[in-house]
């Protein structure tokens, strides 16, 4: 079945297995290695990605009902040249270890974050509960968080203005 | 030799140096040359025994070429045996090669982890990784000996004395003469050094680093950070299909049939490979691998009966025989016990736990025409070589690991099983073969770490003051890293036929020979006299450790802190219920039974930076309802000497749901001379937070059959969102003390120091990992029972 997707900006037109989860349209088929796969069961956030504003889970996201959506994907928001301001709060904190879990961490907290850019300490950790990193970076990772939430809140006040 | 492949990365390196691929393999530093007589030695990290599928090239660890290659554009192409796994082992490897060549990072490739090319250094295990290739040897000694060469080569090139040479920046100039400078491409840039790593070359000493003992940021995290980091998991090769395997639905069932019509018509199926209980399909897509997989009809035994998970502890002090070890024995603790004022006495459980990688376990195989490239994520390319040698039945130089960094392992997860996977599926398919195991396969397989029993029991004095510590415990193993000939050791290479090693029981001799700690079995607080040359940490001179080592009915191997964790939250438990009985404060107490000076200041250190308050546990003000708050400490020697750390915690209790909440963890740690102390605290933290998760959550679970903890809903790991600690970390650096490990330091005591903080909130002691909100209900009930207010505590 073809399946039409904009990936980064990018339009697509693929050839799938409808049933198949989008993660392997987006790590397979398109090559992409921002989302991974960490549980397959939409636990611990390895896969996200951004759709609508929205993060998604991936891997237990059907491509089908993925017709003509526009996907970001980590790779998405920023180069190493040209970090997003999320990306760059990661590397200034050296909030990694194993680096794995980069992709669940960022993508899901800017999608938070940028609808919510006034959350709240336990809004952000709501947020983040049900994403996982195994190296327990966690400090420098809220650490990052925090710091583009204030970016973001700093950006959204400029807007208002 | 020419079929010798080599990733992009290492190609590029050697192009960009001026070497071209056949001269590079032709000369410097390469290693597919029999040596004979393979001389294995701890030296180079190898601690294997020589064997057919030993090492073969560990001999070469002595020839600075076989650690360092420099380019005709002055550019360093620098090889390992040390990967990186996440600790940042790259990028301090860049800075110690820059450091003792005086060249910038920016010129120096680091090639790490290759059959094809780097030295055979073993596993990246066992905090290891630092005190082999930055103390006075290897690839430091490598790197100081190239030095010393290039000044030596320099001094006749400009014709100057050494004396009179100064170098930066990869040039060599004559003091106060510009015009007479030569480059280190000039010098010897594509050629050989053809020297003997030198002992007597001079490192250079702390005081003049620039480069080493800075906090250089990861040189791979703007890659991790952007999603364009290769890890295993993105490695795809032309032609390449995608496998899964089915494993056994019950711990021990073995394969009765498989039934290869219920899948030979699915979409995209290639192959079904069956090789003796090791079942797997291939097919042109992870998904449809994924659902040939599951739609696959096989019939197994039904396996064995597991023990209940309720009566383990039991089980495994029942187990006969046992593998018995008297790690130190002075002969007199049953007559100081009997003769001590007071003995206590307390039983310590710590369940099986697993690595639960984030990322299941991923590899990619290519053999064809008899030979095998594997990219593995594996902390061990060259024994994995020997293990898919072997199973694929293969010359071991026929076959080629190139390691890709996986998903933060932590010692022995699915990546070497794995590994074994995809090369014995593509074996079979003849083609390339990627394989993701499914998160159940990862977690129901691995080697857990182990499961233990702790008997402990000490003597106090009339003067307070501990007189004899009797130490016994029970664990199970069953397989471990499979080194260079026992792929039997991990699923796959089990399931394929191979026999694990052997459980040898034995009794227990008397110990002889050096004291040694090495898995924290014995407690700090004991001298550690063997014939009268004692090595411990403490003063305590009545002392026994035995252990019973028994046959475990999971897999096991080394999880972060293999034994060490366990042993030290049942010593340094123990420590606190002792200055507890005699109402000495737990710092005070613990100082007083110390010997070991480096071991002492970090206690000392840690309670300062936290302000910790003398005096006993418990508070004096607890209260039996509402939230609790109290501190406590723990400490260790890591391995006896490889590390030294101590741990204040201050936690929360909620006694009414039994939850409890670190607020703040201080650390001090002391690993020698400090190489990235950024990169130090990273460790440091994610230590102290992974032993909080493990100890506040983590815990396998089983059935009559099977492995249960399967997925992160049954295997619970603290989430990025949990509400963490405050963690501080203050490092102590020793100029010129030689690098210790680091990684496995503070997650080792997180789980007495969190324990004895809640005793000190409380008065409830716990004593069964992990400290889930049932079990602290449980323990404060027990201090409310007026009968279990001295729940294993014997008046003598």
């Amino acid at each position: 079945m073809d399946i039409s997707l904009t990936v980064n900006g990018r339009a697509h037109t693929v050839d799938v297995d409808p049933t198949s989860p989008l993660l392997y349209i987006l790590s397979d088929t398109l090559g992409l290695r921002g989302p991974k796969f960490g549980c397959g069961l939409g636990q611990c956030g390895a896969c996200t990605v951004i759709v609508q504003g929205r993060a998604v889970r991936s891997c237990v996201t059907p491509v089908r009902g993925m017709q003509g959506a526009s996907i970001t994907t980590l790779e998405g928001l920023g180069t190493v040249e040209h970090p997003h301001p999320i990306q760059q709060a990661f590397i200034d904190e050296q909030a990694a270890q194993c680096g794995f879990c980069v992709n669940a961490v960022i993508m899901t907290a800017k999608a938070f974050l940028d609808q919510q850019p006034h959350a709240t300490e336990p809004e952000i950790r709501e947020a983040m509960s049900s994403v996982l990193c195994r190296c327990f970076t966690h400090a420098r990772m809220m650490r990052a968080i925090r710091k583009y939430a204030a970016h973001r809140a700093a950006a959204a006040e400029g807007g208002a203005r | 030799m020419s079929r010798l492949r080599m990733t992009p990365d290492a190609r590029e390196a050697l192009t960009r140096a001026g070497f071209s691929r056949r001269t590079f393999l032709k000369g410097a530093g390469v290693l597919l040359v029999g040596f004979s007589a393979a001389v294995v030695t701890e030296e180079t990290g190898v601690a294997q025994r020589p064997g057919p599928f030993a090492s073969q090239n560990a001999a070469i660890a002595g020839e600075v070429d076989s650690w360092l290659a420099i380019g005709r554009d002055g550019h360093v192409t620098a090889y390992t045996g040390k990967c990186e796994l996440g600790q940042g082992m790259y990028t301090v490897q860049l800075q110690l090669v820059a450091e003792e060549l005086s060249v910038p990072i920016e010129r120096i490739h680091l090639i790490q982890c290759d059959t094809g090319v780097t030295p055979d250094q073993g596993t990246t295990s066992g905090s290891q990784s630092t005190p082999t290739n930055f103390n006075h040897r290897n690839l430091a000694q490598a790197a100081a000996t190239a030095r010393e060469a290039l000044m030596g080569l320099a001094a006749g090139h400009l014709g100057a004395p050494v004396a009179a040479l100064v170098l930066a920046d990869g040039v060599i100039r004559v003091k106060g003469d510009a015009s007479k400078q030569v480059g280190y491409g000039t010098l010897i840039g594509g050629r050989k050094f053809n020297l003997h790593v030198s002992p007597a070359a001079r490192r250079k000493p702390q005081r003049e680093w620039t480069v080493l003992g800075t906090s250089v940021p990861r040189v791979d995290l703007p890659e991790v950070a952007t999603g364009t980091f290769e890890f295993v998991h993105n490695v795809r090769l032309p032609g390449m299909l995608h496998g899964q395997v089915v494993r056994p639905p019950a711990v021990g069932a073995t394969l009765v049939h498989v039934d290869e019509d219920s899948v030979r018509g699915l979409p995209g199926f290639v192959t079904l490979v069956v090789r003796h209980n090791f079942v797997g399909v291939v097919c042109d897509t992870p998904w449809h691998a994924i659902q040939a997989a599951r739609r696959l009809k096989a019939t197994w035994t039904p396996g064995v009966e597991l023990p209940k998970q309720a009566d383990i502890y039991a089980h495994l002090r029942a187990q006969q025989p046992s593998r018995d070890l008297l790690v130190v024995d002075s002969g007199d603790v049953e007559a100081m016990l009997r003769q001590a004022r007071t003995t206590l006495t307390a039983t310590y459980l710590y369940p099986y736990q697993m690595h639960g990688s984030m990322g299941s376990s991923c590899a990619v195989a290519d053999v064809k025409d008899g030979k095998a490239t594997v990219w593995s994520p594996t902390q061990s390319a060259y024994p994995t070589r020997s293990g898919v040698a072997m199973l694929l039945g293969l010359p071991i130089d026929h076959v080629h690991v190139i390691f890709k960094r996986g998903s933060g392992c932590y010692g022995l997860n699915g990546a070497d099983t794995v590994s074994y996977d995809a090369a014995l599926l593509s074996q079979a398919a003849g083609r390339p073969v990627r394989i993701q195991l499914t998160r159940k396969d990862e977690m129901a397989w691995e080697n857990f770490g182990y499961a233990y029993v702790i008997d402990q029991r000490l003597g106090i004095g009339p003067d307070d003051a501990i007189v004899a510590w009797d130490y016994e415990a029970w664990l199970p193993t069953f397989g471990n890293r499979p080194g260079y000939s026992r792929p039997g050791n991990v699923v796959t290479g089990f399931l394929a036929g191979f026999d694990p090693e052997p459980f040898e029981p034995r009794h227990a001799t008397p110990p002889t020979g050096r004291f040694r700690n090495g898995s924290n079995v014995a407690p700090s607080y004991v001298a550690g006299c063997i014939g009268g040359a004692c090595g411990g940490a403490g003063t305590i001179r009545s002392e026994r450790v035995l252990t019973h080592t028994v046959k475990s009915f999971f897999f096991t191997g080394p999880l972060r802190s293999p034994s060490r964790l366990q042993n030290t939250f049942a010593h340094e438990s123990f420590m606190d219920e002792a200055a507890a009985h005699v109402k000495a404060d737990p710092v005070a107490y613990r100082l007083k039974h110390l010997s070991d000076t480096r071991l002492a200041d970090v206690v000392k250190a840690a309670a300062r930076r936290a302000g910790w308050e003398t005096r006993p546990s418990p508070h004096a003000a607890v209260s039996r309802a509402g939230i609790a708050r109290g501190r406590g400490i723990a400490c260790v020697a890591y391995e006896g000497d490889n590390g030294y750390c101590a741990m204040v915690a201050e936690v929360e209790v909620d006694q009414a749901t039994g939850r409890i909440s670190p607020r703040r963890l201080v650390m001090a740690v002391d690993c020698g001379s400090i190489s990235n102390p950024n990169g130090l605290r990273n460790q440091a933290e994610g230590g102290a937070l992974q032993g909080m998760s493990r100890v506040l959550g983590e815990e396998v679970t089983w059935d009559d059959h099977r492995v249960t903890s399967v997925d992160w809903e049954t295997y619970h790991s603290l989430p990025v969102g949990f509400d963490i600690p405050v963690v501080e970390t203050e490092l102590i650096d020793r100029d010129g003390v030689p690098a210790t490990g680091a990684g496995e330091t503070t997650i080792t005591i997180a789980a007495a120091a969190i324990g004895n903080a809640v005793f000190d909130a409380t008065g409830a002691r716990l004593r069964q990992a992990p400290f889930t909100p049932e079990r602290v209900k449980a323990a404060l009930a027990a201090r409310d029972g007026a009968a279990a207010a001295h729940a294993g505590v014997a008046q003598a």
